[in-house]
C-alpha cells in the first residue's frame, strides 16, 4: 500500500519547498551517489573477477579432467557447465544467475558426477560459519581497539604507552599465518589447553565448540587489534596537543573531565574509519586463518576451490567477498557523515 | 607551519642518520642488517643439501643437523639458511614495481589536466576495493603460482597507496615556481616530471616504503604459506611453516624456526621504517 503525502502533491507552492529541502540535505544526494559508486564499483569487480577466473590457458574441465580426457566427454561437460559460449555471453548469464544467488554449477563436482553440482548450496554453511568467527571477532575487537588504543594516547610517552604500542607494532605487522602457528604452538604442543584445528562436521554450529574457536579469533584479533591500537593512540595523542585541550586545562578543567568530556569525542570520531578498516581487514583475514585452522568458513572454501581449479567456486566465492568489503566501505562512510557535523559542508 | 615560512629548501634527512637516530630504529637496523647477511650468505653456509632427505623425517636436533630434520628428513637449519633468497627477492622486486607503476600513474594524473586524471584515479579505486589476498588468489587461478606472478599481483595490490600519494603531492608540487619556471623555459614534461617534481616530492614517497616492502613479504608468504606459490621442494621460509605443520610434536623447530625468522625480518623492517616517520615528524619535515 502506498500512502501518498500531501506534501508531494505538486501545488505551485509545494514546489520550490521541495528544491529548497534539497539543497537543505546535501547528505541525501551524497548518499544516493556513494551508493550508486558503490554498485558500480561491484559492477566492475565482478567482471575483472570472471575475466580472471576465465583467463586459464585451455579450460577449466580440460585442466581438472587431465590430459587423458576424451573430447566426447570435455564436450558434453562443457555443456552441461554452459562454458561453450563466448565469454561476454557466459558473463551475462552469469552475473544474472548471481543476482538472483544462482552462481552455478561447481566444475569439480560436474566433473565426479556428484547428485548436487549447484554451488549456491554448498555457500550456505561456510558463509554461516565465517560470519560467527568475523562476528565473535569484531564483538571483541572494537572495545579492545578503543580502550587499548585510548589509554596509550592519554599515556603517550609513558610506560603505559609502551606497554601497548610495541606489542601492538609487532603483532600488527606479523602474517597471520605466523602468529597463528606460534599461538598453536604454545596453546597446544606446550599448554595442552585448545585445540590446535577448528574442524566442524558438515551441518554442525560454530557454537558447538566455541573452545575451537578461541585460536582462530585470537589470531585475527592479535594482528587486527594491532593495526589498529595504534592509529586510534595516534588520533588520541594529536588531540590532546590541540589549543582547545590546552585552555581547558589552563581554565582549571579536571584532567578526567578534560579527557573524558573534550578529548575522547573528538579523538574516537574518526575511529568509525579505522574500524570499518578492521572489518575490511577481516574479510581478507579470515582466508588465511581459516586455513591455518582448518575451519570450514568461505575462505578455506576459496582457497580449497583455487587449490582444486574449480572456476566456477573461485568467481562465486571471490564475487561475495568483495561484495562484503565494499558494503563496509560504503557503511563507514555514510556513518561518518552521520556523525561529524562537520564533513557535511561542501558536500554537493 | 606558519604562514610566514619560507619556501626555503627543506632539510634533507638522510635515511642512515634518520634511522640511528632513535633505539627502535636501531635495533630494526642492526635485525635487519643480520636477517640480510642470513638470507644473503645463509646459503654458503648451508651445511647440507636443501633438497636431499639425511635421515628420518621429523627427527629431533641433532649434532649434524641442529635444528633437526623436515617432514621429508631434510636438515632444516640448511633450508632456513637457503629460504631468505626467494623471500627477499619476490618482496623487494614486488615493492620496487609497485612504486614504479605508483609514481608513474600518481605522476602522471597529478599533472595531466585532463581525463588521464580522473580514468586513472577511478581505476585505482577499483583496485583499492578487493581485499588484498583476493587479489593474489585470483592471480594465481588466473595465471599459475609462479614467481613472477606473484610478484605483480603484490604490485597490483599495493600501488594503488603509492600512487594516490604521488598524485597528491604532485598536485600541490605543480604550482610551485620552480615548475611554473622549468614549464616557462620549455622543458619537455617528461625532464618537468623528473627533474623538478620527483626530487621535491620523494620524501613522501620514502616515508611508507618499510610498510610496503613488509607487506610484499607477507602477501607473498601467505600464497606460499597456503601452497598457492612456490613449488616444493623449494626452500621458501613461508612454505616451510605449512609443509612441517604434520610434525609439530616431534620437531617443532622444523616450523618455528622459519616462522620465527619471518616474523623478526618483518618487525625490522617495521621498526626501521617507522623510526624514519618518526625522525621526519621530529624535525618538522611534514610534506
Amino acid at each position: 500500500m502506498v500512502v501518498v503525502p500531501d506534501a508531494v502533491v505538486p501545488t505551485p507552492e509545494a514546489e520550490p519547498r521541495r528544491f529548497r529541502a534539497a539543497r537543505k540535505h546535501p547528505i541525501a544526494g551524497f548518499v544516493a551517489r556513494r551508493v550508486a559508486t558503490g554498485i558500480v564499483t561491484l559492477f566492475v569487480v565482478s567482471i575483472l573477477i570472471f575475466l580472471a577466473t576465465n583467463i586459464l590457458p585451455g579450460n577449466a574441465v580440460t585442466v581438472i579432467l587431465g590430459r587423458s580426457a576424451t573430447p566426447a566427454v570435455v564436450h558434453r561437460l562443457e555443456r552441461q557447465l554452459n562454458i561453450d559460449k563466448s565469454v561476454p555471453a557466459r558473463y551475462f548469464s552469469w552475473l544474472g544467475g548471481a543476482v538472483h544467488g544462482d552462481f552455478g554449477k561447481s566444475v569439480v563436482a560436474e566433473v565426479e558426477s556428484k547428485p548436487n553440482t549447484a554451488v549456491s548450496s554448498t555457500l550456505g554453511d561456510p558463509l554461516r560459519n565465517s560470519f560467527v568467527l568475523a562476528a565473535l571477532t569484531t564483538a571483541l575487537l572494537i572495545p579492545l581497539t578503543l580502550l587499548l588504543g585510548a589509554v596509550a594516547g592519554i599515556k603517550a610517552g609513558r610506560a603505559a604507552d609502551h606497554v601497548i604500542s610495541f606489542p601492538a607494532l609487532v603483532m600488527g605487522g606479523l602474517p597471520e599465518f605466523v602468529t597463528g602457528t606460534i599461538l598453536i604452538y604454545v596453546f597446544f604442543n606446550k599448554l595442552g589447553l585448545l585445540p590446535p584445528v577448528a574442524l566442524l562436521s558438515p551441518g554442525e554450529s560454530p557454537f558447538s565448540n566455541l573452545k575451537a574457536l578461541v585460536l582462530p579469533v585470537l589470531t585475527l584479533l592479535a594482528v587486527a587489534a594491532g593495526a589498529g591500537v595504534r592509529q586510534v593512540r595516534a588520533g588520541m595523542a594529536e588531540t590532546l596537543q590541540q589549543d582547545y585541550i590546552h585552555f581547558a586545562r589552563l581554565n582549571g578543567v579536571r584532567e578526567r573531565r578534560v579527557i573524558w568530556r573534550y578529548a575522547l569525542r573528538n579523538a574516537l570520531a574518526p575511529s568509525v574509519q579505522i574500524i570499518a578498516q578492521n572489518l575490511q581487514y577481516l574479510v581478507g583475514g579470515i582466508i588465511i586463518v581459516e586455513s591455518v585452522f582448518a575451519y570450514p568458513g568461505i575462505g578455506t572454501y576459496l582457497v580449497n576451490a583455487v587449490t582444486s581449479r574449480d572456476v566456477i567456486e573461485v568467481q562465486a566465492a571471490a564475487v561475495i567477498l568483495a561484495a562484503l568489503y565494499i558494503a563496509i566501505n560504503l557503511l563507514a562512510d555514510l556513518i561518518v557523515v552521520f556523525l561529524v557535523p562537520k564533513l557535511r559542508t561542501g558536500m554537493r | 607551519m606558519s604562514a610566514l615560512s619560507l619556501p626555503a629548501r627543506r632539510r634533507r634527512i638522510r635515511l642512515p642518520r634518520a634511522v640511528a637516530a632513535d633505539w627502535g630504529g636501531r635495533i630494526g637496523a642492526v635485525l635487519l642488517a643480520f636477517i640480510l647477511l642470513v638470507a644473503i650468505l645463509g646459503p654458503l653456509f648451508a651445511p647440507h643439501d636443501t633438497t636431499t632427505p639425511i635421515g628420518i623425517p621429523g627427527a629431533g636436533p641433532s649434532s649434524s643437523a641442529p635444528f633437526g630434520l623436515d617432514f621429508l628428513g631434510r636438515d632444516v637449519l640448511s633450508r632456513v639458511l637457503s629460504g631468505g633468497r626467494s623471500t627477499l627477492l619476490l618482496g623487494g622486486a614486488a615493492t620496487a614495481l609497485t612504486y614504479l607503476v605508483g609514481i608513474t600513474v600518481g605522476l602522471v594524473a597529478g599533472y595531466a589536466r585532463s581525463i588521464a586524471d580522473p580514468l586513472l584515479m577511478r581505476t585505482v579505486d577499483v583496485f583499492l576495493s578487493f581485499p588484498a589476498l583476493l587479489v593474489m588468489l585470483l592471480f594465481v587461478t588466473a595465471f599459475g603460482g609462479g614467481p613472477g606472478v606473484l610478484v605483480g599481483a603484490a604490485a597490483i595490490v599495493l600501488f594503488p597507496g603509492v600512487a594516490r600519494i604521488v598524485r597528491t603531492a604532485t598536485l600541490e608540487a605543480s604550482t610551485r615556481g620552480y615548475v611554473e619556471a622549468a614549464v616557462a623555459r620549455g622543458e619537455r614534461t617528461a625532464n618537468v616530471l623528473r627533474r623538478e617534481i620527483l626530487p621535491n616530492i620523494a620524501p613522501s614517497i620514502v616515508a611508507d616504503l618499510g610498510i610496503r616492502f613488509s607487506w610484499s613479504i607477507i602477501l607473498i608468504a601467505s600464497v606460499n604459506y597456503l601452497g598457492l606459490g612456490l613449488r616444493p621442494p623449494t626452500a621458501d621460509w613461508g612454505l616451510m611453516v605449512s609443509e612441517n605443520r604434520e610434525i609439530v610434536s616431534t620437531n617443532p623447530l622444523s616450523l618455528l624456526a622459519p616462522a620465527a625468522i619471518l616474523a623478526l625480518l618483518i618487525i625490522a623492517v617495521n621498526l626501521v621504517g617507522d623510526a624514519y616517520v618518526r625522525q621526519r615528524a621530529r624535525s618538522g619535515d611534514l610534506t
